[in-house]
């Protein structure tokens, strides 16, 4: 027996439904999101580390919340399960994080290159290097070139607002590629924080699987020709032409997701003070500290403006290069070795010169607020 | 009631210290006040080191994971302290001006001197509580030894409105749906197993936090 529940357009489930505030974890925070988002599947490999999500995930299916859920062998197994239902034409989610994600490597720009609007939340923690389970942005460094658009939550309200408005994002027909959703792993999934929810009597439209831009897979529809005649049995000007192409229509793809992504998150980014001297430039966990920090170097006399890059992938070159045109310092805190988010904004900036990397931890340290309050005082010298 | 308070509690798996924090969370929350509770653990196992920390603010708080600057600690073994099985060393690190520190032990533990100098520098604070043996005496298991020491903490301090704490425990474990790890649900279900209904759970922990509120003792340094 499915829960009966009301169909709303997404703009009022998202912006004018009454809201209601809940003290939650990021993981139930997901739970949330899920039993707002009419989805088909889910499917779970509940590996150490994860988080409780995808329990959650299976208690609203024994709610009757989703048509059906189980458990792959593993995390490529699950990963290639989900792009079996999505081809199949049905709205699906999993979860998964740090190893999770690694494991599954393969799957992920092969969703993008099969045009699979599956949305999958990566509650990301450390990698193997050495054995860690603590919380570490490693894994989206890797993430980046997937094909996937990378939308990236600072605390529990962002991953119920960003999971939801994920499947309306990735299910345009002029999109219709998939969506990562990224949360620091115990930083938000472990952490209880008041988060605001929609009435749990509405949910998402249903997915509409004659919108995709590739033929669904049914009994009428034989598999797309990708399937059908694989460029890697053959090698000639024809099949290398057709899979660059192919690669290029799915960065396409992404592309034409901004305006989406404008409507629903408000933006790639957000700024707060950005005609200050110093910015802080962060995604994630990294903002939250960030706004802490900016408040006590305020206090001790130095300003900083910040923005917060909500979305990675399309990456937003436009607004990077607009907000940090008259700026004299940029300061980027990340949790994770490589410095990622700083990388990719020295690609962007023409004077790139400017940009601190760092503060960094890793490994599955909490950023103490005073690291980037030092860094804020050293640029303002 | 100050401004922030920002506590930090180092126990051993299974003590339930992630769960002292979440009652504690929402008491604060029930209180009218901003909270964020968050805990912090390795591959879960009982006796390893865990820690659970709760912001209580009249503000909005924006800084994550661990609190490295403490205002109160609470050690729920005394194995953080002697067997060094805590995130931080000393177990104090962090510790803020005038802070506080609650330690579940029968008596006193034989801290450093240079220990004991670096508390008495920071004007700190030291209560000594046997939360083990309250939890004993009154509920009847040394699984209610976390809230003995949340009774501790609020015979310390005033940080949750009267009535507050017992509406968290309600919440908890008054048969809403708590969603947690199989361990955590085991452990729960041992707890329950406790009692013989849940309102007796509810009521002998109320009872411990009172009797644990009058027998924590200030430790000179």
């Amino acid at each position: 027996m499915m829960t009966q529940q009301v169909t709303v357009d997404p703009d009022r489930l998202f912006f004018q439904s009454e809201r209601r505030k809940l003290f939650v974890t990021g993981s139930e925070a997901v739970g949330e999101a899920i039993k707002r988002a009419n989805v088909d599947v889910g499917i779970a490999y509940p590996i150490t580390p994860q988080s409780e999500s995808m329990h959650i995930v299976g208690d609203l299916y024994a709610e009757g919340y989703l048509k059906d859920y189980f458990r792959g062998e593993n995390e490529f197994s699950v990963m290639s399960a989900v792009a079996g239902a999505s081809m199949g034409g049905v709205r699906v989610f999993t979860a998964t994080g740090g190893p999770g994600t690694l494991r599954s490597f393969e799957m992920f720009p092969t969703w993008a290159g099969a045009r699979l609007p599956i949305v999958c939340a990566f509650l990301t923690r450390g990698v193997n290097s050495p054995l860690t389970i603590q919380p570490d942005t490693i894994e989206m460094a890797y993430m980046l070139d997937t094909g996937m658009i990378m939308f990236h939550a600072e605390d529990a309200q962002d991953l119920y607002d960003m999971i939801l408005k994920a499947f309306v994002v990735a299910e345009q027909c002029d999109v219709h590629i998939p969506v990562g959703v990224f949360a620091d792993g115990f930083f938000v999934t472990h952490t209880r924080d008041e988060v605001m929810v929609a009435p749990p009597e509405m949910k998402l439209p249903a997915y509409q699987p004659y919108s995709s831009p590739v033929p669904v897979m049914d009994m009428e529809n034989v598999p797309f020709r990708q399937m059908r005649d694989p460029f890697v049995m053959k090698s000639n000007f024809i099949s290398y032409a057709a899979h660059a192409s192919w690669q290029q229509e799915v960065t396409a793809a992404a592309e034409r997701a901004r305006p989406y992504i404008q409507h629903y998150l408000g933006g790639l980014v957000e700024a707060e003070n950005p005609g200050a001297d110093i910015l802080v430039i962060a995604s994630g966990t990294a903002v939250s500290q960030s706004r802490a920090a900016i408040q006590t170097a305020a206090g001790l006399g130095f300003e900083a403006g910040l923005v917060k890059v909500k979305c990675l992938r399309p990456f937003p070159t436009e607004e990077m290069r607009a907000l940090t045109g008259q700026c004299k310092a940029i300061v980027v805190p990340e949790f994770n070795r490589v410095g990622w988010l700083a990388r990719e904004i020295r690609a962007t900036i023409e004077d790139n010169g400017k940009v601190v990397g760092g503060p960094r931890v890793f490994g599955g340290m909490t950023m103490p607020t005073d690291m980037i309050v030092d860094a804020i005082r050293r640029c303002s010298a | 009631m100050q401004e922030k308070t920002f506590i930090r509690m180092s126990g051993l798996g299974g003590q339930g210290v992630v769960t002292a924090a979440h009652i504690l969370g929402v008491a604060a929350v029930r209180s009218g006040l901003l909270s964020t509770v968050n805990p912090f653990f390795g591959a879960e196992k009982r006796l390893a080191p865990a820690e659970s920390y709760v912001r209580i603010s009249t503000h909005p708080i924006r800084e994550r994971g661990e609190v490295l600057f403490p205002d109160i600690i609470l050690i729920l073994h005394p194995h953080v302290i002697t067997l060094g099985k805590c995130y931080t060393m000393p177990f104090f690190e962090g510790l803020q001006p005038q802070g506080k520190i609650i330690i579940n032990a029968p008596e006193p533990l034989p801290l450093g001197e240079r220990d004991l100098a670096q508390l008495a520098g920071l004007a700190a604070q030291l209560y000594y509580i046997p939360a083990t043996q309250v939890a004993m005496e009154v509920a009847g298991t040394n699984l209610s030894t976390n809230i003995a020491m949340l009774g501790a903490l609020l015979g310390v301090v005033n940080l949750v409105k009267p009535g507050a704490l017992e509406e968290a425990l309600t919440e908890r474990f008054g048969g809403a749906k708590f969603i947690a790890s199989g361990t955590t649900a085991a452990l729960d279900d041992v707890l329950k197993g406790k009692f013989a209904k849940v309102a007796q759970l509810i009521e002998k922990n109320v009872a411990v936090a009172e009797q644990a509120k009058s027998c924590v003792q200030q430790y000179a340094l």
